[in-house]
């Protein structure tokens, strides 16, 4: 299943947020999409997966999803969104429940995500036990309970301190290796984005315009090996991005 | 600095190398477990020997003996477990049937922007009238007997509940509805699921202050055609000048809000222990 952005634009009351986004997120592939603070780019991936509308333009979904997946646009959060009153267990169950599926049909998908991610376990800890990064491997491994076709996936290593951004990365290539899932992918952080994207969208300031797509066809597996090249890359981004990201800074925020 | 360091070893605080002064004292509240006992006893202590002493006048204060020679003769005559099992009973149904209607108004106007438009002003307006002023209105509607009790109580703990509810409602993290609207949770399981327990802290805390409420305004629906009660045994108490007896009800009322405080308290741990 493909998703293909059109000609989205949106304000808030009078501040134009967005403007003409085309983009393309073909399945297989991750999407990265970098921009500056306050460009709109968290706002875009709420577009795709549905819980905002657009001002003007549309997501247009190719394909039918995969049979078997329940949640086909499946995000993951900055702030992991985990239900502090269920166990890890309890928080993946969540999401089958209202599928029906329960009994012992949950428990093998349950088990089987959270060896996936290795948190066996740790099924029966509250998110309150369970560090910034153990935290989001659960919100990983409820995304992986549902089948998700492409990923949504909203700065998923902000708010992890930089160790653990590295082994989650490490994870999430791994998990990309196996799986091959779509993903579209937000954050801020250049070094991510040529680490883990095929293709990198890269935005304006307000109002977020795509100002260049940068793609990178090394293979995921070889990146930590080519560090040269993806150095170069990312200056490339950098150099998109610098004028962008100063503007941006000065700007009040009145929003 | 380094020539002020004594040649060949550790500085050593003197006149000129002082050791960093420690300023981060106090603001830093400990739990002191007997403290409160003590206190407790030490006040009954004081209380007993200065009446023992003529210090404290009978008139004034009647001694803690005294009055707990009262509550002693009023477990004999059977009259206790009478006025207590009246007093329950208002209380139990008075408190459950405001705090449940509470709590459904609370999470209506939490959930629908209608019923906020209409129902959250009307709230705010009658929230703050004493409910003991409505006391004769309610006589009239509901009748002298048990009705106008159970009301009395029943709407001085709907509106704390409704309140608390949908202030709790309001506090729910947005991320967390977000996220079960993500995964395209059916508005009924995102309402028993997140909503409801994210609300929960809110309004078990509204829960702690109804009770109290609740007991406030026994003592002001016994006031009227109750011949059984706590409240009714205090005000009896009272219009006689009894003190031993008002004052062995008044500490019944203050041993029931403990309970409770306690029995909320139980709920608390049992509900919210994902808390830390």
């Amino acid at each position: 299943m493909d998703l293909h952005l059109q000609k989205i634009s949106h304000s808030y009351d009078d501040v134009e947020v967005l403007r003409g986004i085309d983009l393309e997120i073909n399945q297989g592939q991750i999407v990265c999409i970098v921009g500056p603070s306050g460009c709109g780019k968290s706002t875009l991936l709420r577009f795709i997966g549905g819980l905002e509308r657009p001002s003007s333009g549309q997501v247009i979904q190719i394909g039918e999803p995969p049979t078997g997946s329940l949640n086909p646009l499946t995000y993951i959060f900055q702030d992991f969104a985990l239900l502090p009153w269920r166990t890890v267990w309890g928080n993946v169950s969540l999401v089958l429940e209202d599928h029906g599926i329960k009994g012992s049909a949950a428990e093998d998908i349950i088990s089987d995500v959270l060896a996936r991610t290795k948190l066996t376990e740790f099924k029966k800890a509250l998110p309150r036990q369970l560090s910034g990064g153990m935290k989001q491997r659960v919100a990983i491994a409820r995304a992986l309970a549902v089948k998700p076709a492409v990923l949504l996936m909203d700065e998923p290593l902000s708010a992890l301190d930089s160790q653990t951004r590295e082994l989650l990365m490490d994870d999430l290539v791994d998990l990309w290796l196996r799986e091959g899932f779509t993903a579209c992918y937000v954050t801020h952080n250049l070094a991510e984005a040529v680490r883990l994207g095929h293709r990198i969208a890269v935005l304006s300031r307000r109002p977020g315009q795509i100002r260049d797509i940068v793609e990178i066809d090394i293979p995921l597996e070889d990146r930590p090996n080519r560090s040269g090249e993806l150095a170069g890359k990312q200056q490339q981004l950098w150099d998109l991005m610098r004028q962008e990201a100063l503007a941006a800074d000065k700007e009040l925020l009145d929003v | 600095m380094s020539d002020r360091v004594a040649a060949g070893g550790e500085p050593k605080p003197t006149d000129i190398n002082k050791t960093v002064p420690f300023r981060g004292r106090g603001f830093n509240p400990q739990p002191l477990g007997v403290i409160a006992p003590v206190v407790f006893v030490g006040l009954i202590a004081f209380w007993e020997v200065g009446s023992q002493t003529g210090f404290i006048s009978d008139l004034v204060l009647p001694a803690p003996s005294e009055a707990f020679e009262a509550f002693l003769q009023l477990l004999e005559t059977g009259m206790f477990w009478k006025h207590l099992s009246a007093s329950l009973q208002r209380l139990v149904i008075g408190w459950i049937c405001g705090t449940v209607l509470g709590v459904i108004a609370g999470m209506a106007i939490g959930l629908f922007s209608l019923a906020r438009a209409a129902l959250a002003p009307l709230v705010s307006a009658i929230f703050p009238i004493p409910k003991i002023a409505l006391l004769p209105l309610f006589i009239i509607w509901f009748g002298i007997g048990e009705g106008s009790k159970v009301a009395t109580i029943l709407f001085g703990t709907f509106f704390p509940t409704v309140i608390s509810t949908y202030g709790g409602v309001d506090n729910v993290d947005r991320n967390l509805i977000r996220m079960g609207q993500s995964f395209g949770l059916s508005w009924s399981s995102i309402v028993r699921k997140i909503i409801l327990p994210g609300a929960l802290p809110a309004i078990l805390s509204g829960f702690r202050i109804s009770a109290s409420i609740a007991i406030i305004l026994l003592v002001a629906a016994e006031m009227i055609g109750a011949e059984f009660g706590i409240g009714a045994y205090i005000l009896l108490a009272g219009s006689l000048f009894a003190t031993d007896q008002l004052i062995a009800g008044v500490a019944m009322l203050s041993v029931l809000g403990l309970c409770f405080a306690w029995l909320i308290g139980r709920a608390e741990k049992y509900f919210l222990d994902w808390r830390a």
